[in-house]
């Protein structure tokens, strides 16, 4: 090979950090959101990449579910604090109690209820886009997705309408009242996530890593969730103390918990490259229906 | 798995029902891609509408209108990877109104995968499919005749296909053509070289996407770098970075090196690249299609849209332009409409003066004045802008020869424009510094 050659990673990292630029460019008020998960590390270090050394040209969002693992929200913090940005973070408890966010009856989840909360944010600080960690490889309906997807006045997304998307020209226009999501890693499959934290070298939350943890199963079926103050235990469920670590994050009350020996990223890539089940296949909000992550997208989730 | 392999970006074509999703499906499946809650899925899917029969075109056709009326409606996209390579896969569709979404899953590939029923032979979408392939330049074209279990493996069938397509491909700018019979359904000639056909010496498709050469597709000759974003630290704390002035993009053509001599455009300023600032650290050379930060000797003027090329081989320049054009939106395209254009970093006003022609996509043959484009009609324009482009024809680099077309209100990606080679380079006063 010639050395005027790039690797994967490099050819990913270059089109992301373009696409980084053309939205620092392109809109007057963009946002990018940050959650402290290991795909939202990456678009930070990406960040770095694109705009040092200059100051990052875009505050930091995060919607607060209020579910959220503890380990996430201390890394989220220290983390933007380092970088010297600006964190923004809504909570979907203040918008219940604001009357934006509803839930319905008996609804425990908070994965909902961040829809109208992020939406809420977007108009309360006049965002025009709002930069995502999102990848195509985790779902079939993010695989249809661009890299510059266009949201209506009520922030939806319309997949049978979208821009196309030709070359690396992205048509970043918007109308007033209109947005942008932007996704710079969508062409990053999960291995090439933590393959570049492996050659960044960046910290990822300690939750990736395995730990002990009290598990339940509910029913004594399927996936081991966290014990934790939002779940209530019944006498029919399974607890046990396991060795376990998460391979996405969610909320704490429907991230599975996967039984792993993994201490490093190493450890982690090795595991990866021999599992047998997606990323996604962890998460019970994306298990409700074949069409559940498109419906979502529809109204305007991540 | 090493960290330190290429990725390959390829797209799939053909009509419907030719096979397309399940010849991904099958990619993925037999190079064990897919993981057990994705074939899960699809058992679930096949109890409930396939009989029992697992469908692997349900593994790419992602959203509900397209699982119940059995078509792909837009670019997908996959991934997947073997030891030596890692894959993006955009599956688009074949239908005639959905050329607009081949251009777009194709613009950027390296290699297009046309597909075609063995027992259909080419048919029109064929040829077109190939023709945008060509149209766009992508380096490499695999004609997959599929569905050869169809016609008994037949050697004779395949040699007729191949001929038919001989018979137009020297009409059309592809360089690298490579043909394979396979069963996408059975699996032959897929991944593993299949028993049915030994009079067929050639690799399976998944082994020549592992091995074409694709190290020479980016263009590495006549520098080009679209300025993107002027980087200037605003109070920065170490005081080194009080005057820092750098300009961020990616390389869209080309090789730069510090101390290369620069031509800024459209100002015609002459200079030196001072440094090529990265965040892990300094370069001493950068290429295509690198993103870095270039820092010049001297203060110039420089900002977003502008274009810093290396003198020993400079782009065009004008207001005039012609392309040819692939119309993408359902209002048709007419002479006199205005639009933005946007081309590398820049947007500007255009006027479409004239539509020259339309191209035939039967025949290849250009149709002279037609009245309008509809969507998905591929014709040549001629464009006038508000300001002068540095660009280059789309022959000669893929990057600095495309712009898009955006109708102003709706903001729709209208229509998506391959530049002619413009008839002479730049000539510009030099303001020549003291270099």
């Amino acid at each position: 090979m010639s050395s005027y050659h790039l690797d994967h990673l490099q050819y990913l990292e270059t089109e992301a950090i373009h696409v980084m630029r053309e939205v620092a460019a392109e809109f007057e008020r963009p946002a990018l959101m940050f959650s402290g998960g290991k795909d939202s590390i990456c678009l930070l270090r990406l960040a770095e990449k694109a705009f040092r050394p200059s100051d990052i040209p875009m505050p930091f969002l995060n919607v607060d579910t209020g579910h959220h693992f503890p380990e996430l929200n201390e890394f989220r913090d220290r983390r933007a604090a380092e970088l010297g940005g600006r964190l923004i973070v809504r909570k979907v408890e203040d918008a219940i109690k604001a009357g934006i966010a509803v839930p319905s009856p008996g609804e425990v989840s908070r994965n909902r209820l961040q829809i109208p909360t992020l939406l809420a944010a977007i108009e309360e600080f006049q965002f025009d886009c709002a930069i995502g960690g999102a990848r195509r490889d985790e779902e079939k309906a993010r695989a249809k997705e661009r890299f510059f997807s266009f949201r209506d006045a009520f922030g939806q997304w319309d997949p049978k309408n979208q821009r196309p998307e030709i070359w690396n020209l992205y048509n970043a226009r918007v109308n007033a009242g209109e947005h942008m999501r932007v996704f710079p890693l969508s062409n990053w499959t999960e291995m090439d996530v933590w393959e570049y934290i492996r050659r960044e070298k960046l910290e990822v939350p300690s939750i990736y890593f395995s730990h002990r943890r009290q598990c339940v199963r509910i029913g004594g079926r399927g996936q081991w969730l966290p014990v934790s103050e939002f779940l209530t235990v019944r006498p029919k469920d399974e607890v046990q103390e396991l060795i376990v670590r998460v391979r996405t994050i969610g909320d704490i009350i429907s991230t599975g918990m996967v039984e792993s020996p993994a201490e490093s990223v190493d450890d982690i890539i090795r595991e990866i490259a021999a599992a047998r089940v997606t990323e996604r296949g962890s998460r019970a909000d994306d298990k409700a229906s074949e069409a559940a992550m498109e419906d979502r997208k529809k109204q305007g989730y991540f | 798995m090493s960290s330190s392999i290429e990725i390959l970006r390829f797209n799939t074509c053909g009509s419907v029902d030719d096979g397309k999703s399940t010849l991904i499906g099958r990619l993925l499946y037999d190079s064990k891609s897919l993981m057990e809650d994705q074939l899960e899925a699809l058992e679930r899917s096949a109890d409930i509408t396939g009989g029992g029969q697992i469908n692997l075109a349900n593994l790419t056709d992602g959203l509900r209108a397209e699982r119940e009326q059995g078509i792909t409606i837009d670019v997908a996209y996959r991934y997947f990877a073997t030891p030596r390579r890692k894959f993006i896969v955009a599956d688009t569709p074949g239908h005639v109104q959905y050329t607009r979404n081949m251009v777009t899953g194709a613009s950027s590939a390296n290699l297009s995968v046309v597909l075609v029923d063995a027992r259909q032979g080419v048919i029109e979408q064929s040829r077109r499919h190939t023709y945008i392939a060509s149209l766009l330049r992508i380096p490499h074209l695999v004609i997959a005749i599929n569905k050869m279990d169809l016609v008994d493996w037949s050697e004779a069938r395949f040699l007729e296909i191949r001929s038919a397509f001989e018979s137009f491909l020297p009409r059309l700018d592809i360089k690298d053509v490579k043909f394979i019979p396979l069963s996408a359904l059975n699996g032959d000639n897929v991944v593993d070289a299949s028993s049915q056909t030994p009079w067929y010496v050639g690799p399976s498709l998944l082994g020549h996407l592992e091995t074409v050469h694709i190290a020479s597709d980016w263009n590495l000759h006549g520098f080009r770098f679209p300025v993107q974003w002027v980087n200037r630290p605003n109070n920065p704390r170490d005081p080194r970075l009080h005057d820092f002035r750098g300009l961020s993009g990616q390389i869209a053509g080309g090789i730069v090196r510090v101390g290369q001599p620069v031509l800024i455009l459209p100002s015609g300023q002459r200079t030196r690249v001072k440094e090529i600032w990265t965040y892990d650290g300094p370069l001493q050379e950068a290429f295509c299609p690198q993103s870095v930060t270039l820092v010049l000797e001297h203060d110039v003027d420089v900002s977003r849209g502008d274009m810093i090329v290396g003198l020993d081989s400079l782009p065009g320049a004008g207001t005039e332009l012609q392309a040819r054009v692939c119309w993408m939106h359902p209002k048709a395209l007419q002479p006199g409409r205005k639009y933005f254009l946007k081309h590398t970093t820049q947007t500007v006003q255009a006027v479409v003066s004239a539509i020259d022609s339309r191209i035939n996509i039967h025949t290849f043959e250009s149709e002279p004045n037609p009245t309008e484009l509809a969507m998905n009609d591929i014709g040549q324009i001629r464009i006038r802008i508000a300001k002068p482009l540095p660009y280059d024809g789309y022959a000669t680099n893929r990057l600095t020869g495309a712009c898009i077309l955006i109708e102003p209100g709706t903001n729709a990606t209208v229509g998506a424009c391959m530049l002619e080679a413009p008839q002479e380079p730049v000539r510009v006063e030099y303001t020549d510094f003291a270099i």
